[in-house]
């Protein structure tokens, strides 16, 4: 096995992480789970990579402002990940459209896919992750 | 890489967005509430079909017989058992379990 091989070298092998958002950000807790791993995977040198799915879009919406239900506003974290070296951020761009959203609601820079892009590199990893 | 879908069609978008997402050449593995996908005469079957052309399209027996749906099999739907799910997590290089 090639990773085994990889093992044997001089150090750990970096591998390709994908963390794959499909989840809506204050309803349910996925959203913050999901940014606490990429935290902890960055910190490791791993080759992360962010997509967001679906309702995961909306964890980038610019704006929010949680002090009316008790809820940390977590959203400027994403600002921050490129500190820790988390440049590659994706947007499907059929759920963005869906939702009535544009590049510029969104309060980081990111690259927008289609659905052979997103699928080309979703299969390129060699851990994803769902949340 | 092997995309493994436990929701209902029904219930969540899950399997439409993996089947848009899921490249030819990739492994579908329908599990718990996601098997309803794979019977005959679901609103989802149409979909399915076209999905077996690309992708090679599992689902997992037990869950199928424990909803009684082993008779509505779709065609083209390869049954397997535990021990095919855990062949199957080996023979791709990566899983993603959509949530």
């Amino acid at each position: 096995m090639s990773e085994q091989q990889a093992a044997t070298g001089t150090g750990p092998k970096v591998k390709k992480f994908m963390f794959v958002n499909r989840k809506a950000p204050y309803g349910t807790i996925y959203a913050l789970e999901s940014l606490e791993v990429v935290l902890i995977a960055a910190t490791f040198d791993q080759d992360v990579s962010l997509v967001f799915i679906d309702d995961g879009v909306y964890e980038l919406v610019k704006g929010q402002q949680t002090k009316g239900i008790g809820v940390k506003n977590f959203s400027p974290s994403y600002r921050a990940l490129d500190g820790y070296d988390v440049e590659k951020l994706y947007v499907d761009r059929l759920s963005l459209e869906q939702r009535g959203l544009s590049e510029k609601d969104l309060l980081v820079a990111v690259e927008l896919l289609d659905a052979q892009q997103m699928g080309q590199l979703m299969a390129q990893q060699d851990v994803v992750l769902s949340f | 890489m092997l995309h493994i879908v436990n929701k209902s069609p029904f219930q969540t978008s899950t399997l439409e967005t993996c089947l848009r997402i899921a490249q030819p050449g990739n492994a579908l593995l329908l599990i718990e509430d996601g098997v309803y996908a794979a019977t005959v005469g679901s609103a989802a079957e149409a979909a399915l079909r076209q999905a077996c052309s690309a992708l090679k399209v599992y689902v997992l027996q037990p869950d199928l017989e424990a909803r009684g749906m082993t008779a509505k099999l779709l065609d083209g739907v390869t049954p397997v058992d535990y021990g095919g799910f855990v062949d199957l997590t080996v023979q791709y290089h990566s899983s993603h379990s959509w949530l």
